[in-house]
């Protein structure tokens, strides 16, 4: 198989087009579930074939373009969707620094370093509509994202509140959108949710599954569902004596860390966005070499 | 005395329909099926004017389309004819003059849901349709809050606790999913739930039916009670006359869709009109 | 001389049994009149259809015939026969009261608020409420003790008193009576027509039955003497 045997970006031209269309009505619809016919990919659904056709209808020869899965570049996921997009877009770039990226697409992480105006990133997303939970009817859920009708959902977090004293959703968090319709931002980790709100970057979710888009558009309110009295937490990375976990690698102490098990049974902590620690420690060492 | 809700020339028709639906149909057709184009006729012609404060009865067998009127009214099913204007006491307490009305079917869905979340309240027989079996008792009550826009976790859960109480479910079982509850508690729970937003109107369809005769009897008492402390205005569709005399001060009768019947209870009870009210209270007495 | 507060005209009523198809009369053609602070007494035989006019009056019965003229504390002149229901319901709740010889009260109220509950439903306060019922029911001599129970457990007699207690304590422009010493012991009995004595100089037009020709003679200002109404066939009769 040579890649010129398909079409720049493996779809063909009328269903960029369409993902396009669907793309502009879920920016003009902030948080709204557009629907869209997501194509067949020469791989499984589930793995980020949604986050794929958006990524491939938004493609252009200039891009240049980051994949990560879970903060990271070098992941079995990421590297495939990465090659693929080599293989079918002759003449895009690829990249795993950040801040160089125009295109980003991502399973289950934002990356630390806030994104700008210039870049788009593109979420992968098994599950679009945080109703699922509290209603099988998908008719149902419908009227219920048209009238802003979520109390079945707080009432998901307040027996929560009962149960557990706090609210343990770990990551899909709900969060309203400018407002009115409430997402499921694709499985991020609560620590990401705050970027979501006006964030200068536009955010574009995929399911190909679930043949949905939705987006959250740049300076967008983005308010995770909470109580008046019961503030929206993130994940919080103190140790047992209250002291913040540095990232084991960089020192980082302001990032999303990610927990390793030792042999021993010891744990240590380490950056979860790969690109972010490499920069810190490059400027630590940078540092470091002024200093000697 | 200010009215709060006035319904006109209520029906509802379940099938195809076909211009003799009306006449072939009702107590002296002796049914309410077509037999013309099989269709039902749920009810046909139902006006009544409910007053503030006042409890109405709705009385009749199953069948007699006791229950269409309550669920239309409560936005549940849209009716076939007729229109029925609620009249906002809330609103005409915080706007100072006239309240706002509201005709009840020309409302877009979200404008129904939002009355039946802030001024409407609804008790069924089955607890299963007020009641989310798989959330506590406290949750159940949350819900109705939160759609009501209540966003305080903290004053939910003292409200939550204080209607429970009021109801009279031990509090201890607030965290307790009510499928673990017993019948009459299950209806308190819903109660409590329908009450939450403090509605000035609430429709209580066969609430105590099926229930032991005890626990009847305090559940009717616990209704008046509230009602005294309140002042809801209140429809109660019942076949139960024992239900009727205790808790209702005006009522009407139907069969087959129609209304046969319109009065004082007492008067309803005392003298019966229609040979099918005379029947009705001879055998239950 | 003043109008009087209700005038009764030619007051009747057949019971229409449609299962039996039977014509049943229990009043026919009755008239008279009450007026403020005045009581008029109505007395005959069984039969004779003396609860008939007090339903009618109270509207627990439809009349049939004749006409039933209430006059307001404004003034105004209202047939009974054709008022609306909520008409009725509203004359009820502030003109006129009935008392008869059942109580029907919520099982779990306490009795001091079973006789206040015609004040609080005219907006009284409910301290205020509460002060005056207690007031009224020392005076039916009912014992303190039994105030903050439930009537549901008391003697007749002393149900009667709490049901008097609470079809006096509104102070309605008319009463209507239904034996209402039937059940008591002398010394209460003796109470309760001394307070309806005082409601009579207090201006309470009234229309009462009484089970003693004892308590007629000596309470009634006009006895209104009622006899059993003539077969249906002596109406069809008398109409043809």
């Amino acid at each position: 198989m040579t890649s010129h045997a398909y079409n720049f970006g493996f779809l063909d031209e009328y269903a960029k087009k369409e993902v396009r269309r669907a793309i502009l009505k879920a920016i003009a619809i902030p948080g709204y579930q557009v629907p869209y016919a997501s194509r067949e990919m020469p791989m499984g659904r589930g793995f980020g074939t949604g986050g794929l056709q958006l990524t491939l209808a938004l493609i252009g020869p200039d891009e240049i373009v980051k994949v990560i899965d879970q903060g990271s570049d070098d992941s079995v996921n990421a590297v495939n969707l990465r090659q693929f997009i080599e293989m079918t877009c002759p003449g895009v770039s690829t990249t795993t620094c950040t801040a160089e990226c125009t295109l980003l697409q991502t399973r289950h992480r934002i990356p630390e370093l806030p994104l700008t105006a210039e870049q788009i990133i593109v979420l992968q997303v098994p599950y679009p509509d945080p109703l699922v939970v509290v209603e099988s009817s998908e008719n149902k859920r419908k009227t219920m994202h048209g009238e802003a009708d979520y109390s079945r959902l707080l009432v998901k977090l307040y027996e929560d509140i009962v149960k557990y004293d706090e609210i343990t959703i770990s990551h899909r968090y709900p969060t309203r959108i400018n407002g009115h319709y409430v997402i499921d931002p694709s499985p991020i980790p609560r620590w990401d949710v705050a970027k979501l709100n006006n964030s200068a970057a536009l955010l574009l979710f995929g399911a190909g599954r679930e043949k949905k888009i939705y987006a959250v558009p740049p300076h967008t309110r983005a308010e995770p569902l909470v109580f008046s009295d019961v503030p929206f937490r993130v994940e919080d990375f103190r140790d047992e004596a209250g002291q913040r976990r540095v990232c084991a690698r960089c020192g980082c102490a302001n990032s999303f860390l990610d927990e390793f098990v030792g042999d021993a049974g010891n744990k240590t902590y380490q950056c979860s966005d790969s690109d972010w620690c490499d920069e810190q420690l490059q400027r630590a060492e940078q540092v470091q070499g002024v200093a000697a | 005395m200010n009215k709060i809700l006035e319904v006109r020339n209520l029906g509802k028709i379940y099938g195809p329909g076909c211009p003799q639906c009306i006449d072939s149909t009702g107590p002296e057709a002796d049914t309410n099926l077509c037999p013309h184009c099989d269709s039902l006729v749920a009810m046909h012609g139902v006006s009544f004017d409910l007053f503030e404060g006042e409890i109405l009865g709705i009385m009749g067998e199953s069948g007699s389309g006791k229950s269409t009127v309550v669920n239309t009214l409560y936005s549940e099913q849209a009716p076939s004819a007729g229109e029925a204007i609620f009249y906002d006491p809330v609103s005409a307490a915080e706007g100072g003059k006239s309240g706002k009305q509201h005709e009840l079917f020309a409302l877009n869905a979200a404008q129904q849901r939002w009355l039946r979340n802030h001024r409407f309240g609804m008790v069924y027989q089955n607890p299963q349709r007020g009641l989310n079996f798989n959330i506590t008792a406290g949750g159940n009550i949350a819900e109705r809050l939160l759609m009501s826009d209540l966003m305080d976790y903290g004053a939910i859960r003292e409200r939550a606790k204080s209607l429970l109480a009021r109801t009279e479910v031990l509090l201890s079982r607030v965290d307790d999913l009510p499928k673990n509850f017993s019948g009459g508690m299950q209806q308190r729970v819903q109660i409590a739930k329908a009450l939450a937003t403090r509605p000035p109107l609430l429709f209580l369809d066969e609430v105590t039916t099926g229930l032991d005769l005890s626990v009847q009897a305090r559940i009717l008492d616990l209704i008046l009670e509230i009602q005294q402390e309140l002042k809801t205005s209140m429809i109660v569709v019942t076949h139960d006359l024992g239900v009727i005399r205790l808790l209702t001060g005006r009522a009407i009768v139907m069969k087959y869709g129609r209304v046969i019947e319109a009065g004082l209870t007492d008067q309803i009870l005392e003298d019966p009109q229609h040979a099918y009210t005379q029947r009705l209270v001879a055998s239950a007495l | 001389m003043a109008k009087p507060v209700l005038q009764v005209d030619g007051y009747g009523k057949y019971f229409q049994l449609h299962e039996q198809n039977k014509l049943i009369p229990s009043s026919h053609n009755v008239s008279f009149s009450v007026h403020a602070g005045e009581l008029t007494a109505l007395v005959g035989p069984t039969g004779a259809g003396k609860s008939s006019v007090l339903k009618g009056i109270y509207r627990s019965y439809l009349p049939t015939g004749g006409r039933i003229l209430y006059r307001d504390a404004q003034g105004h002149e209202l047939d009974i026969c054709l008022a609306s229901d909520h008409q009725i319901l509203e004359l009820r709740r502030r003109e006129i009261g009935f008392v008869t010889q059942f109580l029907h009260c919520l099982p779990r109220q306490s009795t001091l608020d079973v006789v206040a509950h015609p004040l609080f439903m005219n907006g009284v306060a409910r301290e205020e409420a509460r002060q005056r019922a207690a007031e009224l029911l020392a005076e039916m001599n009912l014992p303190e003790r039994l105030w903050s129970v439930s009537p549901a457990t008391f003697s007749g007699g002393e149900r009667q008193r709490v049901n008097l207690a609470r079809g006096f304590i509104a102070r309605p422009r008319l009463l209507l009576l239904d034996e209402p010493t039937a059940s008591l012991d002398p010394e209460t009995a003796e109470c309760v027509i001394r307070l309806i004595e005082r409601l009579k100089t207090e201006g309470t037009a009234m229309l009462a039955i009484f089970h003693h020709p004892e308590t007629t003679r000596r309470l009634a200002d006009r006895v209104i003497v009622l006899t059993p109404p003539p077969a249906v066939e002596e109406l069809l009769k008398e109409m043809l």
